[in-house]
């Protein structure tokens, strides 16, 4: 039998970067095939060549053995090939009915295709299991039944492969779950699946076989049972990893940023952080776990002095903070630093040289200053210490911020942050979009920091690195905290049920 | 018996003020659904009301002059979406560029070919278009027929769907298969259209030949009323009658004295539909929120 997508020798290039080098990938029909890579490894451009959103400057692609050129969206719709896109290709003031038809109406009025996608929406309701009000608009639908009218969507325009993008990046872990089974289904009906995801765990769960891309290559085809999440990583990143942080025992002093009672609200008066009370302790790693857009941002942002606070009380070194002391840069100056989790928009200036997003928020520091004018050649020199420090690649301070990766603008903007000497760090999602060599790095100091008492407070979407770095774990769910654990006493499910709202028992 | 006649004659010239405004007004709302910001208006309906009113005068025939209205009008939204959507340039600048080019031109132009300060020789008999039921013209019923054609299209047509879709989500119709480029120039063509009827009213059928700068801010006042119906086609006449009514009201009240208040400045009544329109964008009367990808140009992400 001819496998149902055979990849020869794609090549493609944007200007001076090499995407995609020479990449040959085959993928057999009815199988769940993983494809893994760290962040830039040319996962998310070999698939969009595949799907038509690019073309590639050289090479083959083969859909069921035949040789298919793939110009557009529309050619790989064509083909039989299918996309669930990371960030999804929904336009929320439609409804599910509408975004399914789009690209697909049946003819020039609505009216006759909309009676069809009705009968297919039960169909596949009946089917799959993929149950979905299709009246409702999208932008009103939950992220997780987002994500399925776009799988519906798929599958209407009769694809017989499916690509996924990272799908349980946005997902609560019972939701992944369910995702997971049906992807499981689609496969028993014959439906041939390709996920990419940088989540190993994932792979050893679902896929039958995974191919590992590093630097725009492909670095290995491997069949998921015979292979371990430590050779993967491996394959990965080239060399061997620590998947775990190593840490000692905690030794936590007196509480340095007490919470109580916080309450946040956004611009329209809704509350985003209900009745929130925590403290975090010198020498101790507090995180906050929850899907992305519980509260978290608005908390992290409403003690940083970012955001007004609705009600409840801040305590820092054990003085309460009145509202003329919540300001970002008083408190920086009192020890309170913050990496924000959106660097791009609130931790950098992407147009700006690096020395000069390095400065940012320390530029009334009279080691910048030479009279009221900045001193450029110092800037420079202390970036370039901390770049060393830091292995920051390329090692050049007057490069403008955009150009680094993401992993390595993080590392500027930590060590901006770490080097000015918290007492207590806020940090946001310290390695998203960052690739396994920095995470491993970004996690060692920040155990080095806790070590040497400094106090943390740790908001991540990344479950396995909030369980991994800290010392306790509170969730987030609706803007309200509905639980607390120990890493070594707890796991993904509890962990899981507590981000999805249910609330602690104990 | 007066006061009947009165609230007759404001009616009435209500409904005429009101035509050019809604051609432009419509106009805009296809293009900005679409997810191009047009605030070009202005000089689609200047360069219309110009071109209708030379070729009415030449042809003796104001569909001629209908069609040279429409035939510039387009001319102008193609450059627009060149700039805008072939070379993904700034929309405003495009926009703004094409009401200086609009004003520049129709003047000067006009001056060279009649020399009588810019203005077309008085158009006559066929060369205007004359009441042909309740003493409004043909193209008074066109553009009022306009509104539920817009409102069909946008709502139960597969045209009218993937408009909606390429002005909130340019990305979704890509990976749907659909050429955005394609949508948006379509889009843009139709508003050239409409500016071209509306133009032609002016020059045409409301005054009898083109004077310089005639529009007089109607293109503008126009975005004011597609923000106030909020981008939707049966609101948007709501809008244009409310707007030609203000329009209406401050001519009929030039030095009357109102009891009580006395003589009203008629800059206070000209000035209602922006003061609308500010109460309106300020939060009054729910949030207008424009087509998502209104004003950004698609391009490709990496």
């Amino acid at each position: 039998m001819n496998p149902a997508i055979e990849l020869i020798k794609i090549d493609k290039s944007f200007g001076p970067v090499h995407a995609n080098r020479a990449v040959d990938l085959r993928v057999e029909r009815g199988t769940i095939h993983g494809i893994v890579g760290e962040n830039g490894a040319g996962k998310s451009t070999l698939m969009s060549i595949l799907y038509g959103f690019y073309e590639a400057d050289s090479g083959e692609i083969r859909v069921n053995g035949e040789p298919v050129r793939i110009r557009s969206s529309a050619d790989a719709i064509e083909a039989g090939i299918g996309m669930v896109h990371q960030h999804f290709m929904l336009v929320e003031t439609l409804t599910v009915l509408e975004n399914v038809m789009l690209g697909a109406e049946g003819g020039a009025l609505l009216a006759r295709g909309t009676a069809r996608v009705r009968a297919e929406l039960r169909r596949l309701s009946d089917d799959y299991g993929l149950v979905i009000d299709p009246d409702a608009e999208v932008g009103d639908l939950s992220v997780g039944l987002q994500q399925r009218v776009e799988i519906i969507k798929a599958l209407y325009r009769g694809a017989d492969i499916l690509i996924l993008d990272e799908p349980t990046a946005v997902l609560t872990p019972p939701e992944a779950e369910a995702l997971f089974g049906l992807l499981r289904a689609l496969r028993a009906q014959g439906k041939t699946v390709i996920l990419i995801t940088h989540k190993l765990h994932e792979i050893m769960a679902i896929t039958d076989r995974v191919s590992v891309m590093r630097r725009g290559e492909m670095v290995a085809h491997l069949n998921t049972a015979s292979t371990s999440p430590p050779e993967l990583a491996e394959a990965m990143v080239g060399r061997r990893v620590l998947l775990r942080v190593e840490k000692g025992a905690r030794a936590p002093g007196a509480p340095l940023l007490e919470v109580e009672g916080l309450s946040v609200a956004d611009m329209l008066g809704v509350f985003r952080v209900q009745d929130v009370s925590f403290q975090v302790r010198a020498g101790e790693i507090v995180g906050i776990a929850g899907v992305a857009g519980n509260g978290q941002s608005e908390l992290l942002e409403a003690i940083a002095g970012m955001r007004p606070v609705a009600a409840g009380t801040i305590r820092f070194e054990g003085r309460e903070l009145a509202a003329e002391d919540r300001d970002p840069h008083e408190l920086r100056r009192r020890g309170l630093l913050h990496v924000p989790e959106d660097r791009l928009r609130m931790g950098l200036v992407p147009q700006f040289e690096a020395f000069e997003s390095a400065a940012l928020g320390f530029t009334d520091d009279p080691a910048f200053a030479r009279g009221p004018l900045l001193d450029h050649g110092r800037m420079v020199e202390d970036l370039a210490a901390k770049m060393e420090k830091y292995d920051v690649r390329p090692p050049s301070p007057r490069l403008k911020t955009s150009l680094f990766s993401g992993g390595n603008q993080q590392k500027i903007v930590l060590a901006r942050e770490i080097e000015r000497g918290p007492k207590v760090l806020l940090i946001g999602q310290p390695t998203r979009g960052v690739d396994i060599g920095a995470i491993e790095f970004i996690h060692r100091r920040l155990v080095e920091l806790r070590d040497a008492g400094v106090g943390i407070l740790l908001v991540s979407v990344e479950l396995e690195e909030v369980m991994s770095l800290s010392d306790r774990i509170l969730v987030l769910c609706g803007g309200r905290l509905t639980g607390e654990r120990r890493p070594d006493g707890t796991d993904e499910r509890d962990l899981g049920l507590l981000m999805a709202g249910v609330e602690d028992a104990a | 018996m007066d006061a009947l006649s009165s609230v007759l004659v404001v009616l009435d010239s209500t409904l005429r003020l009101s035509i050019p405004l809604l051609c432009a007004c419509l106009a805009g709302l296809w293009s900005e659904r679409s997810g191009v910001v047009d605030i070009g208006l202005e000089g689609k309906l200047l360069a219309a009301a110009f071109a209708a009113g030379a070729a009415a005068h030449l042809t003796g025939s104001a569909w001629m002059g209908l069609l040279a209205g429409i035939g510039a009008s387009v001319a102008l939204a193609l450059v627009h979406g060149f700039a805008s959507i072939t070379q993904r340039g700034n929309q405003i600048v495009s926009g703004v560029a094409i009401n200086m080019l609009a004003a520049g031109l129709t003047a000067t132009i006009g001056n060279a070919w009649y020399g009588q300060g810019g203005r077309t020789p008085p158009l006559e008999g066929a060369g205007r278009f004359e009441g042909v039921l309740l003493g409004h013209s043909a193209l008074v019923y066109i553009a009022l027929a306009m509104v539920p054609v817009t409102a069909f299209v946008l709502a139960r047509t597969r045209f009218g769907l993937r408009l909606r879709a390429v002005g909130e989500k340019p990305a979704a119709v890509d990976t749907a298969g659909i050429s955005v480029t394609a949508l948006r120039y379509a889009a843009v063509v139709v508003a050239g259209v409409l500016c071209g009827l509306g133009g032609t009213y002016l020059a045409a059928a409301l005054s009898a030949g083109f004077l310089p700068g005639m529009t007089a801010g109607r293109g503008f006042i126009a975005l004011a009323a597609l923000i106030f119906a909020k981008w939707r086609a049966w609101p948007a006449l709501g809008a244009c009658l409310l707007f030609g009514f203000l329009e209406a009201m401050s001519i009929r009240l030039q030095g009357v004295p109102l009891p009580g208040i006395g003589e009203v400045p008629v800059q206070a009544i000209q000035a209602m539909p922006y003061v609308i329109t500010v109460l309106l964008l300020a939060g009054f009367g729910g949030r207008a929120i424009p087509p998502r990808a209104a004003g950004v140009p698609y391009v490709k992400e990496r």
